[in-house]
């Protein structure tokens, strides 16, 4: 595992996150915990892939690591052991720190003991992802440091001081990525592993029950350690200016240097370029030194324009007179990732230079789009199936957060709406108050034990009548197959006490529950009628693992995966597993009839039940 | 020296794996590189884009008509990228469609094959392959993937040598023997055919 073994002065091939995980070993990191969340998962993946190695190779691992039950717990756990002497960190994705928000609004004003990174990552441009919002907010919210990498070398690099500019601080840091800087690979400079602890120890002090009259004495105490931290923003070597020897300033930060950098090749421009690394709290003076040295000045940064306005207001306080562009001059966008397309043109029309980049190819044919869809054998189609064909036509679908999203597309589109983790639950008992209609909400097991559990207590507690469905396909599916507290293993790769869902259902007082399996359709739609016919609330739990497991769990026993066709001396044409179940390895041939890609068939055989006129036959085997 | 190349397919055909050796390779010889990738909800059956950038570069993501060479595993998808490329941008795909469930819903058909090959041929250069065909043949359709990096591997475009890319594939992929097989398959086609037009 080149991540682990490779030797101090070595360079090696890492993706952004992966060099996270490397700097925190590099730290001395004891403690890790997280939420998966892409574009953050594989942080914690590569903590749980480098454990679970060293324990096959019967070598110690020198950190504590666990996929908590949500955020928040994630963020607690993180800083007991912190407040223990500990170096902690917990990554998740930015709408992770929304749930975690609680924890650490006041953890800033307890402030931290061992060194403590809380790591956000965030999405512009949402590729998986239910908002964009820009989580340098949280920052300047909480009074936060805050570290933004460009790179996964610079990743890597302010993960490891970041421990040490948060113990020199007392305060927990965040080092904010995006998704462009999370999941770029790139060259890595390898470094000393440094020892950890271990284990930590408390001490107890007053001025950590956060009481009205601490939480007072506490809130001046956070701003006057920010003042130091914008000494140490001052004086960092993440915030500098690259030279150019030009009378245009580009002012960048994260993944937008790189664009500042590759597009004054480009136009082939005289601009410097003001890196800023080092965002929360900003190198007042250094700011002042380049709007002063310069008549022009462009702010790269995409999403909000929290460095432009920083910058506004510090021109302003220091009467200097200086033309900012930016979004506010209307050449940049508040909305998505940047690219260099966009930083190019952009930069042209400010400076009234020629844009030099290409005309690139085109076509007139229209294409048709390829969205994300469930794959084909997944689990939760079966049941989407189901479900749909007994429920009335209006039914309401509260959806959530994981992979049965997609089913919002046809032919299922069993959606209709999505606040967050959890929402499906709460908007169910909503909806159920709020009108007359029928009610089933979707959500996974992984999301049911991080945020479901609530709700349905709300449900029982007020008898909302709804029916709520956990698709349990015994995995994080989403963000890359983690375990979560129904699973038999930890993290680290330890035995745990999986809970049983319908034990927990139960528990909490819902008196109607069935758990049914997909391999068998009929009983699956006998289980959705029965829940609805149920006066109050009623939960059905789906449970089959996600096919993409059950493949690899095959392949590595040297099982073979069946291979499905239809028999066209007997389909009918009725077309029902292309125009009602949906799989995507059925299509349309030339003739107008429905094949199986046998590429893409994970050979599930659930269309066998689907099909009406047993016309969908298994013809041979794969690998 | 800057070389760029898009990578592209459908989540499930091994672009990641294509894109991540493309990196080792790079980084192996010396070379200054980046990779973007696609993880998450992007990968479910949808399209996949990697970009791969090397030598001197700051930036991950591929400017339009600046890509030297588009390498996709299905036609299609090849298509989608061609803003990328320029009248000098050789386009290397595989030939075996893949049709997206939303010919169905959305009304677009998908177009033929060879009115994909011709508008590509419009606009730059183009190999097309069988490298289904070619993956059966080194043992599994799963190695297809690798039968398009070793049809990379001779066109002359990549930093560094085709044996540096295949001690890499030795390296770090499984079922060495038929990976080792489908990169040389994709290298030979591509090789008598560019005899062919000497």
């Amino acid at each position: 595992m080149e991540i682990v073994e490779a030797k101090p002065g070595e360079t090696i091939l890492l993706l952004g996150n992966e060099a996270i995980t490397r700097g925190a070993l590099e730290a001395g990191v004891d403690f890790a915990t997280t939420y998966p969340g892409t574009p953050s998962s594989e942080i914690a993946d590569t903590f749980s892939k480098i454990a679970r190695y060293l324990k096959k190779k019967g070598k110690d691992v020198p950190f504590y690591f666990e996929y908590s039950t949500n955020e928040k717990v994630a963020l607690e756990i993180s800083a007991s052991a912190s407040l223990s002497g500990l170096r902690s960190l917990t990554c998740m994705k930015h709408v992770g720190l929304n749930v975690a928000s609680d924890a650490f609004m006041t953890f800033m004003y307890v402030g931290c003991k061992g060194g403590n990174l809380i790591i956000t990552a965030d999405d512009p441009g949402c590729h998986s992802s239910q908002n964009e919002q820009d989580n340098r907010y949280y920052a300047l919210f909480g009074n936060a440091p805050m570290l933004e990498p460009s790179n996964p070398q610079e990743a890597k690099d302010m993960t490891k001081e970041g421990f040490e500019i948060s113990e020199k601080l007392g305060l927990p840091l965040i080092l904010r990525t995006t998704t462009r800087v999370s999941h770029t690979r790139g060259p890595v400079k390898i470094e000393e592993i440094k020892e950890s602890k271990k284990k930590g120890r408390f001490e107890k002090n007053p001025f950590m029950v956060t009481v009205p009259s601490v939480a007072r004495a506490r809130h001046p105490v956070l701003l006057e350690k920010m003042k130091e931290a914008e000494k140490l923003s001052e004086k960092s070597r993440f915030n500098r200016i690259i030279e150019n020897g030009g009378g245009v300033g580009i002012v960048a930060s994260g993944i937008s240097v790189g664009y500042a950098l590759d597009a004054v090749n480009i136009l082939d421009i005289d601009a410097d370029i003001l890196k800023l690394g080092f965002t929360n709290p900003l190198p007042r003076d250094l700011c002042r030194k380049f709007l002063e040295e310069h008549k022009k000045i462009i702010v790269l940064e995409e999403l909000e324009p929290i460095l432009e306005e920083k910058l506004k207001t510090i021109a302003f306080d220091s009467g200097i007179k200086v033309e900012i562009y930016g979004k506010g001059s209307g050449h940049f966008s508040r909305l998505y990732e940047y690219n260099l397309d966009i930083v190019v043109s952009g930069i042209s029309k400010i400076l009234g230079v020629k844009n030099p980049l290409p005309d690139g190819g085109k076509t007139d044919l229209k294409l048709p789009s390829r969205p994300p869809v469930m794959c084909p054998g997944c689990p939760h189609r079966a049941s989407y199936y189901s479900a749909k064909k007994v429920a009335p036509k209006d039914t309401i679908y509260p959806t959530d957060i994981g992979c049965y999203t997609l089913g919002r597309s046809p032919p299922l589109e069993m959606a209709d709406v999505l606040l967050c983790m959890g929402s499906n639950a709460g908007m169910a008992c909503g909806f159920a108050r709020a009108t007359d209609q029928k009610i089933i909400s979707f959500m996974g097991d992984s999301t049911f034990f991080h945020a479901g559990l609530p709700a349905i207590v709300d449900a029982v507690h007020h008898n909302h009548d709804c029916v709520i469905t956990i698709l349990d396909n015994r995995t994080t599916a989403m963000t890359g197959h983690q375990p979560h507290p129904g699973s038999e293993l930890t993290g680290m790769g330890e035995k745990a006490r999986a809970l049983d869902i319908e034990d927990v259902v139960g528990g909490l007082g819902i008196e109607h529950v069935e758990t049914v399996d997909l391999t068998n359709l009929k009983e699956t739609e006998e289980a959705f009628k029965r829940a609805l016919d149920f006066k109050g609330p009623a939960v059905v739990i789906c449970k089959h693992p996600c096919i993409l497991l059950e493949i690899r769990d095959k392949r590595k026993r040297g099982e073979k995966i069946p291979i499905y066709q239809v028999n066209l001396d007997k389909c009918r044409h009725c077309n029902i597993c292309i125009l009602k179940f949906g799989c995507p390895a059925f299509y349309f041939d030339k003739d107008k009839n429905v094949r199986i890609n046998e590429e893409l068939c994970n050979g599930c055989g659930v269309c066998t039940q689907v099909c009406p006129f047993n016309a969908i036959e298994k013809v041979g085997e794969k690998r | 020296m800057k070389v760029e190349i898009v990578l592209t397919g459908v989540g499930g055909q091994g672009v990641l794996t294509m894109a991540s050796l493309l990196g080792r390779s790079a980084v192996r010889s010396g070379i200054n590189v980046l990779v973007s990738e696609v993880h998450g909800m992007a990968q479910r059956g949808g399209s996949v884009k990697c970009t791969v950038r090397m030598g001197e570069i700051n930036s991950p993501l591929i400017a339009k008509g600046s890509a030297d060479c588009i390498v996709s595993t299905e036609p299609l998808e090849a298509l989608r990228e061609i803003e990328k490329a320029n009248k000098d941008t050789v386009v290397l795909t595989d030939t075996n469609p893949v049709v997206p469930p939303s010919v169905v819903f959305e009304k677009v058909e998908y177009p033929d094959v060879d009115a994909i090959l011709e508008e590509i041929k419009r606009n730059c250069k183009l190999y097309a392959i069988d490298a289904n065909s070619l993956a059966k043949k080194a043992g599994d359709i799963i190695s297809k993937n690798i039968v398009m990096l070793g049809a990379l591997s001779a066109l002359d475009i990549l930093p560094f040598s085709h044996d540096t890319l295949l001690e890499e594939i030795r390296r770090s992929l499984p079922y060495k023997d038929i990976n080792i097989r489908a990169f040389n398959l994709g290298r030979e086609e591509i090789l008598r055919r560019k005899n062919e037009e000497r």
